[in-house]
């Protein structure tokens, strides 16, 4: 007896409402960016600069302690949260974040010395796991480094589909991106969850994954308009979801079992990327099956394979098609 | 049928071999790490005493033994980023123009007049002549001490270039001057601060150039980054010099060539010093942590031949008057020369503990960095966060592992089981990659690797569900695995082809641990790819081959 996540055959219509789809994908893209511009990122000290620092204590203390120790340093904004047990060791962390005050590298020197001399009187056996510092002339750069790494990206993949395909599957594939990449932004907008240099690279990759499931039913569409000559567009696509519907779901279901293993046992450092990265891979499923389809479908391709035009068998001629 | 050449065989059996025989003694990382180790201190003559031959036979010599580099984030330890004031260079540049400059244009004095250096920015120079009609004189006088610089580009240009302001005369640095001023300044800090902490014997450290200014250090195994700092944050120049006077007013305004510097120890007292130094501490050669006549400790040193021969000519002359040993700015002790100091040598007290003493003497040695450093980024990761991390991981990839190899042998029977092993072959591949081109592994990187587990048997996935449609289309087995492979190709190709450009952009763009990220999966797709084609192909044709069944079922 073979596991079948979807039966042998199937012949699901994914068009018979697509508007409600579209409809859904917009408004919540909306929000996102409405989320985004009212709300925004919890930008972790990567993108803000800042300290963080991760200590230890033999036994238990309470975060307003550190809280109110920290405060009377006068030193600006401070955050101190629980951390829960990385590896189910006996440890009791807190994460403290402190805000950048003084843009002199020197003085943010001064202060983890000053922060760590305070702890260390306030809590004895106080021991650090962990303490970042990161100046406000790097931060500013890693925010442009992080933009343009996601921008050229998804540039560099749109040339590559248009390159392979045409440019309607190009614009189909990179608008179901960026529907991808805005829903991310609005999750952590909404969830105020940390975003720092590994969401960036989680949502780089939650773009090449997206991308991945949109491609493949894209390879089956161009393979099925040669095929059916004459067949309406709607239905090829269709079809083509349809035949490839078991393997999204195959690949998608491996994809998160392994990255619910790292989201439940990898330890707290990298949750919020794994998160990141589940939400992407939801979203992006979704979002080639009806987004990327349903854009496609509405650009409309070009059918007549039999007849090559003066610039034949290169994409480029036929850009208007 | 199905085609599947014996010399392909061959050739997809041997780099398996190899795959597993390079990533094979990572499974005994903390034996393997030990050994090699132990060899490498019997390498450098180090003892050999009974713990290392111990260390030594923890593992096989004959067996390979390299090891994926763990990141810091797995190891614990420091990382720095600093940026060099290449410009306070520039600012010495044009001292050490001066001079020259002013000797030049006093030749000149009958038609140039009187010759008088105004205040102005570090970088530029504005001099005052005293007959502004003879302009020209002055300009050409000054271009012609000028040296040419030969730029990278092949374009030669002057070192300075001097301009006219009425009766001032600008003298500014050439771009191509600066540039090479910041080349040489780049070269020399990271050379500098490269021997500083191979001093102090840490392992491994990574000292690389980032941009036109800015230096990584990323030491493993070192407490913490302020410790770090300590030992390549200082500039450590050292200089002696008369001392002229002392006096408690800070505000004091230093006559013409003096100084005034503050002591390091004395509160409230500040040295009024001759801005000529007797000797600098780039005439040292040796320097060492010891103990004075007290028990006190304190460094000694030792000069090169010219810097022994100018002390020595110093204190000969001067005995009874106070020297001072100026660090960074401040004035370490100013002692009564007693004596003659011939030989060059001596030894400097402070108010130092040994570590301090140990610390300074290290700095000595490795010499002055040519110019200040800021801190942009110091992180410290604890080697309890990191063992943690690891162990962590290491449970996430097996339950990962161990889910996504049941769940394809479910799914796919005994094809899937063929993916497993595939699956097995590819993270052993990854592995011995990593360890072969020296990548280093860090916790994201165990996130990508962990990502790589799902995503890998997407090309087997796709494999099999096309073989089950041809099935379907009622193709004999043959054919159907045949045309299975064949239509999946391109799905695979354009779907890996697209992740390894998010994978390529995000290591050359990334920093730290995000590039960590980047080169496990972009290795992850590359080896997968491989086990995907080759490999399960291999085994399912040599399964055909042998069993002939007359049906499948994937």
């Amino acid at each position: 007896m073979r596991l079948r996540l979807v039966p042998e055959t199937t012949r699901m219509n994914f068009f018979r409402m697509d508007r409600i789809p579209l409809l859904f994908s917009m408004i919540a893209v909306v929000a996102s960016l409405v989320l985004f511009a009212i709300v925004g990122l919890n930008f972790g000290i990567d993108f803000r600069g800042g300290t963080l620092i991760m200590a230890e204590t033999p036994e238990e203390q309470p975060v307003g302690d550190f809280r109110d120790v920290l405060t009377e340093l006068d030193i600006g904004e401070v955050a101190v949260t629980r951390v829960s047990d990385p590896a189910g060791r006996e440890r009791h962390a807190v994460l403290m974040r402190i805000g950048i005050t003084d843009e002199d590298p020197d003085a943010q020197k001064a202060l983890v010395t000053q922060v760590q001399e305070t702890l260390n009187a306030a809590f004895p056996g106080i021991s650090y796991l962990q303490i970042d510092n990161v100046g406000a002339k790097v931060s500013g750069e890693l925010v442009t480094a992080g933009i343009l790494a996601v921008v050229s990206a998804i540039a560099a993949i749109l040339f590559y589909i248009w390159l392979r395909f045409e440019w309607q599957f190009s614009v189909a594939a990179v608008a179901a991106l960026v529907h991808d990449v805005a829903l991310t932004i609005g999750i952590f907008s909404l969830l105020q969850i940390e975003f720092n240099l590994s969401i960036i690279a989680a949502i780089l990759t939650i773009v090449g994954y997206s991308l991945n499931d949109t491609v493949i039913v894209f390879d089956r569409v161009r393979e099925n308009l040669r095929k059916y000559k004459t067949k309406d567009l709607q239905d090829v696509l269709n079809l083509s979801i349809n035949e490839t519907l078991a393997r999204t779901v195959m690949t998608s279901g491996t994809t998160l079992i392994a990255l619910l293993a790292l989201y439940f046992l990898g330890g707290e450092v990298i949750r919020g990327f794994t998160f990141a990265m589940i939400w992407g891979v939801v979203v992006g499923t979704y979002s080639s099956i009806w987004i990327a389809s349903t854009i496609l479908l509405r650009l409309g391709v070009k059918r007549d394979w039999s007849k090559p035009s003066a610039g034949a068998g290169n994409q480029f001629a036929n850009i208007d098609a | 049928m199905l085609n599947f050449p014996l010399w392909k065989k061959l050739l997809v059996t041997i780099v398996c071999l190899a795959g597993l025989t390079v990533a094979f003694p990572n499974l005994f990382y903390g034996n393997v790490e030990r050994h090699n180790d132990a060899l490498l201190v019997v390498e450098q003559g180090g003892e050999t005493t009974a713990g290392v031959e111990e260390d030594i036979g923890l593992w096989p010599s004959f067996l390979p033994s390299g090891l994926v580099n763990l990141g810091l984030d797995l190891r614990g330890g420091a990382h720095v980023l600093v940026e060099v004031r290449t410009s306070d260079v520039y600012a010495e540049r044009m001292e050490s123009l001066w001079p020259e400059l002013r000797d030049r244009l006093r030749e000149e004095r009958d038609t140039v007049g009187s010759v008088r250096r105004l205040d102005s920015p570090p970088d530029v120079m504005r001099i005052r002549i005293g007959n502004p009609d003879a302009m020209n004189a002055a300009l050409e006088a000054a271009h012609e001490i000028s040296q040419p610089v030969i730029s990278l580009t092949g374009a030669t240009s002057r070192d300075f270039t001097v301009s006219a302001d009425g009766d001032e005369l600008v003298v500014a640095l050439s771009d191509a001057e600066r540039s090479a001023i910041d080349e040489r300044t780049m070269l020399q800090s990271l050379e500098i601060i490269r021997r500083r902490v191979d001093e102090t014997g840490t392992r491994e450290p990574t000292i690389q150039r980032q941009g036109s200014d800015r230096i990584l250090v990323q030491v493993p195994g070192i407490g913490s980054a302020e410790e770090l700092l300590a030992v390549i944050g200082q500039t450590a120049k050292l200089s002696f010099h008369p001392v002229v006077n002392r006096t408690s007013d800070g505000n004091t305004r230093p006559g013409l060539d003096e100084l005034v510097y503050p002591s390091m120890d004395e509160p409230d007292t500040w040295y009024i010093l001759e801005k000529r130094s007797v000797v600098t501490g780039e005439q040292l050669v040796d320097s060492q942590p010891s103990f004075d006549q007290n028990g006190l400790p304190s460094v000694s040193f030792r000069f090169n031949a010219a810097g022994g021969a100018a002390f020595g000519a110093y204190t000969a002359e001067n005995i009874g008057s106070p020297f001072a040993i100026v660090l960074d700015g401040e004035v370490i002790s100013a002692p009564v020369i007693q004596s003659h100091i011939p030989g060059g040598s001596g030894i400097i007290t402070g108010n130092f503990t040994p570590e301090e003493a140990s610390r300074l003497s290290i700095l000595l040695r490795a010499g002055a960095l040519p110019a200040e450093i800021d801190v942009l980024e110091q992180r410290t990761i604890g080697p309890e966060l990191g063992q943690d991390s690891i162990d962590a991981g290491k449970i996430a990839a097996l339950v990962a592992m161990g889910a996504v190899l049941v769940f394809m042998a479910l799914a796919y029977g005994l094809f899937g089981i063929i993916a497993d092993i595939a699956l097995l072959l590819n993270i052993a591949l990854i592995f011995a990659l990593l360890t072969s081109i020296g990548a280093t592994l860090t916790l994201p990187g165990i996130a990508g690797l962990v990502l790589t587990i799902g995503m890998a048997v997407d090309a087997n996935v796709l494999i099999f569900e096309r073989i089950r449609e041809e099935l379907k289309g009622s193709r004999g087995p043959a054919r159907a695995i045949e045309l299975g492979y064949e239509k999946a190709f391109s799905a695979i190709l354009d779907a890996n082809v697209t992740t390894l450009i998010a994978a390529v952009i995000l290591f050359v763009i990334g920093s730290g641990p995000v590039r960590g990220f980047s080169v496990t999966l972009g290795l992850g797709i590359v080896t997968s790819v491989f086990t995907a084609l080759y490999v399960t192909r291999m085994m399912i044709v040599t399964w055909y081959e042998w069993r002939r069944p007359k049906t499948i079922s994937v």
